[in-house]
């Protein structure tokens, strides 16, 4: 559009796209943000008015007067909203302005200069372009709902109260709002440490238990020679298809009877049977994950390959540790991690089974949603997070790694 | 089979060593479990009772298990399947009643198995009428009670007086919270709608009286959230979701008091409760020789005097009162807050535990039936 400005004719159309597509538009979103904004300063009505206008007047000056400066553009509607913001709601009130006007300046832009249209063939019809960018826009909203109620927990649990409360003060942004007394009641309370311990012990356990069966199962259901492989299998997976709160009333009558078994026979201590029974419990959740992953892996296995290394003088098990292994390892691992989350998650089984001396970190949260909803729930609950992501990006790291030493790309 | 019958043989032999061996003294276990509320209830048992008695006993370890709320079903549970995982219960009076009544709990004599008073009263009489059932070993009394928070604008600067104005939207409008069961509910709304504190229990008896209750509820019903937990009123209330609401008075104190938030009680119509132990009934002598021990300290003279510089609950033991002084960390002294106090108790609420044993199935299951309407 820049080198068309010299036609008048050209600068009248462009006024009109401006003033009959871009202003309507972002007057609507000032409307929006305006009211958000306004209903945290309680005048949502003056919001409203000054964001449609504020929408409207940034179209205008983003399609006619700043359009090849974009910077100052949006520096100076970021600076403009957070001076109002300031005005209305002090320094929170200054960081909601500065972001309201970072979108409502990009919106600007983008519906001004024609960015909209960048993903799209220039051929397109206005309608393809309003379907791409509406789907565009579910996308992140899909996105964002997934992963706004997990970010809301982590402001939250630097709350200087005991109470799942965004307080004033956090909303300015006041350091007294905001305290670490959550995350030092987690590591001096022994419950939670008894907790995170017996959590730390049950998982590994059950995961490993789940990925020797797992896989052997999976291998063995693979074979084509095995009478009944659907009926076995099917069975195998049930614990994954029969509603949890089913599985549990029956885990806990059966390990009841195996844990007195146990205490009465083999004199075991009740601590000790305790964890048998939910480790196996959780071992036996576990399991569906891992026989689903390895049998897809398997799928694209060469049967050949054993008879080439049986051919080759490789008994059964060194065949199975030298060849398969190494081929249906991806499946293994990420059955794994399956069967780990899902014991560490779990909360259900583990309050029909468990004692309280094996109750696990979601035992511990359940428990404390119910009865005290405090926020220590959400320092652990962060550091859960923190600790998920810190294993996921290792783990990635290390699959990239090993497939560049393979000299593979990573995909 | 050969093997099942090894493992039975060397069992049996395992068993006959250990009777042998037990005959002689009763070893105590070496870790319990202890079953409260959570909050900071159960953290007042943790520092007063539970503290003092590990630094005695450090080779004991103790875990809590906050499932009081749901004690009875678990209980029933517990020993259908010959489970029994806990060795002491913190129940209200009437969980106690049912639980003794159905053989789950132990009965026990009071006099011996809990120490006597400083003065050498016995402690049947120490306790006297808060020993509701021969199971029941009693801790503290708490009031179920209302509060409402003090910074509600629509309210033009009126602030409740009575328990009424939980009923009355007009003057304070906003959202209520209360619990989810009849009992209290029931009552409050009959003595709003008008009846006299000594006849509510006859009125409540007839099908005219309960619907009239639940027509005085019906007004409330849309601006009324139920909670299930203590901590959720609290919760409510404190985030202003809540605007006025029951809960029991030590949670509320814990909340105006420990965590300054802008409520305020009010005592009016109050409901007396207690709470207290239960031992499960056929322990292993091991754990019940640990828990009969921890018992006897936990429940003497200082103990519950101790729990009361930790939350508002007035002590069971009539020797314990005298001793009751400040909260042990704000230093704020507690007697005033207690719901025993002559000036919080000038309009309490008789709760009717008989009555309540007789009519709750029924009336559960109407209140569920009307909460779902």
């Amino acid at each position: 559009m820049s080198d068309a400005l010299t036609n008048p004719a050209d600068v009248a159309s462009e006024h009109k796209a401006v003033t009959t597509f871009a202003m309507p538009l972002t007057a609507l979103l000032g409307v929006i943000l305006g009211y958000v904004g306004g209903q945290a300063a309680s005048m949502p009505l003056i919001g409203v008015i000054v964001g449609a206008i504020l929408g409207a007047a940034f179209a205008y000056v983003s399609g006619m007067v700043l359009e090849h400066n974009r910077t100052m553009g949006r520096w100076g509607a970021i600076a403009l909203c957070g001076a109002l913001g300031l005005i209305a709601g002090g320094f929170g009130g200054l960081v909601g302005g500065a972001i309201i006007g970072a979108i409502l300046s990009w919106a600007a832009y983008w519906l001004t200069s024609g960015d909209y249209r960048r993903g799209v063939p220039i051929y397109s019809t206005p309608g393809q372009v309003l379907w791409h960018n509406s789907f565009l826009f579910i996308c992140g909203f899909i996105f964002f709902f997934l992963i706004a109620p997990i970010l809301t927990i982590i402001p939250l649990s630097f709350n200087a109260e005991n109470f799942f409360t965004f307080t004033p003060e956090m909303l300015r942004l006041d350091p007294a709002g905001y305290s670490l007394k959550h995350y030092q009641d987690f590591f001096n309370s022994s419950d939670w440490q008894l907790a995170m311990r017996n959590s730390l012990i049950i998982a590994p356990f059950a995961t490993i238990i789940a990925v020797t069966l797992g896989t052997i199962a999976a291998i063995g259901l693979s074979q084509s020679h095995i009478p009944g492989r659907q009926a076995i299998m099917a069975i195998m997976i049930s614990p994954m298809i029969v509603p949890l709160i089913i599985s549990a009333t029956g885990m806990f009558f059966f390990y009841s009877a195996m844990g007195n078994w146990l205490e009465d026979n083999l004199g075991f201590s009740q601590e000790m049977t305790g964890y048998i029974k939910v480790i196996l419990a959780h071992a036996a959740l576990g399991i569906p994950f891992v026989i689903i992953t390895v049998t897809a892996t398997l799928v694209g296995f060469d049967r050949s390959l054993t008879r080439a290394s049986a051919n080759l003088g490789a008994g059964p098990v060194k065949t199975f540790f030298k060849v398969q292994m190494p081929l249906i390892l991806p499946g293994v691992i990420s059955g794994g991690l399956f069967a780990f989350i899902t014991s560490f998650d779990e909360v259900v089984v583990v309050l029909f089974v468990g004692a309280a001396a094996q109750k696990t970190l979601p035992w511990q949260m359940f428990i404390g949603l119910r009865e005290q909803i405090s926020p220590t729930i959400l320092a652990v609950a962060t550091i859960l997070v923190t600790f998920s992501v810190i294993l996921l990006i290792t783990l990635e790291l290390l699959r990239r790694r090993s497939e560049r030493l393979r000299g593979m790309t990573p995909g | 089979m050969k093997t099942n019958r090894i493992l039975m043989a060397t069992s049996a032999l395992v068993a006959g060593t250990t009777a042998v061996w037990a005959a002689g003294h009763v070893e105590m276990a070496d870790s319990m479990t202890l079953v409260s509320w959570g909050g900071a209830y159960q953290s007042s048992q943790q520092k007063a009772y539970l503290e003092p008695y590990l630094e005695m006993n450090p080779e004991i370890s103790a875990t809590w298990d906050e499932s009081s709320p749901q004690a009875v079903a678990r209980m029933r549970a517990m020993y259908e399947a010959d489970n029994v995982t806990w060795d002491l219960v913190d129940v209200v009076a009437s969980d106690a009643i049912r639980l003794c009544d159905e053989g789950l709990a132990m009965e026990v004599d009071h006099d011996e198995i809990l120490a006597p008073a400083p003065d050498g009263t016995p402690a049947s009489e120490d306790f006297g009428d808060l020993i509701v059932s021969d199971c029941f070993i009693p801790q503290i009394v708490y009031s179920t009670t209302a509060a409402y928070r003090t910074d509600v604008e629509a309210w033009n600067g009126e602030t409740p007086s009575d328990i009424c104005a939980l009923f009355d939207l007009e003057t304070f409008p906003g959202t209520r919270t209360l619990e989810r069961r009849p009992i209290n509910n029931l009552e409050w709304a009959l003595i709003c709608d008008g009846v006299a504190q000594e006849d509510v229990y006859d009125v409540l008896e007839t099908q005219e009286g309960q619907d009239r209750a639940f027509a005085k509820l019906d007004e409330i019903k849309d601006e009324t959230i139920w909670w299930s937990s203590a901590a959720e009123s609290i919760q409510s209330m404190a985030d202003g979701e809540a605007v006025i609401g029951s809960s029991y008075n030590g949670r509320f104190f814990s909340a105006i008091v420990e965590q300054d938030q802008p409520i305020a009680m009010l005592w009016d119509a109050q409901v007396f409760d207690l709470d207290g132990w239960i031992i499960p009934a056929d322990l292993p002598d091991d754990r019940l020789a640990r828990v009969l021990d921890f018992v006897y300290f936990a429940t003497d003279t200082q103990r519950l005097a101790d729990q009361a510089a930790y939350i508002s609950y007035g002590p069971a033991r009539a020797s314990s009162a005298p001793l009751v002084g400040d909260h042990a960390e704000l230093g704020v002294a507690m007697a005033p807050h207690m719901p025993t106090n002559p000036a919080n108790a000038t309009n309490p609420f008789v709760y009717n535990y008989t009555w309540w044993a007789d009519y709750r199935d029924d009336l559960d299951a109407k209140f569920q039936a009307w909460l779902a309407q």
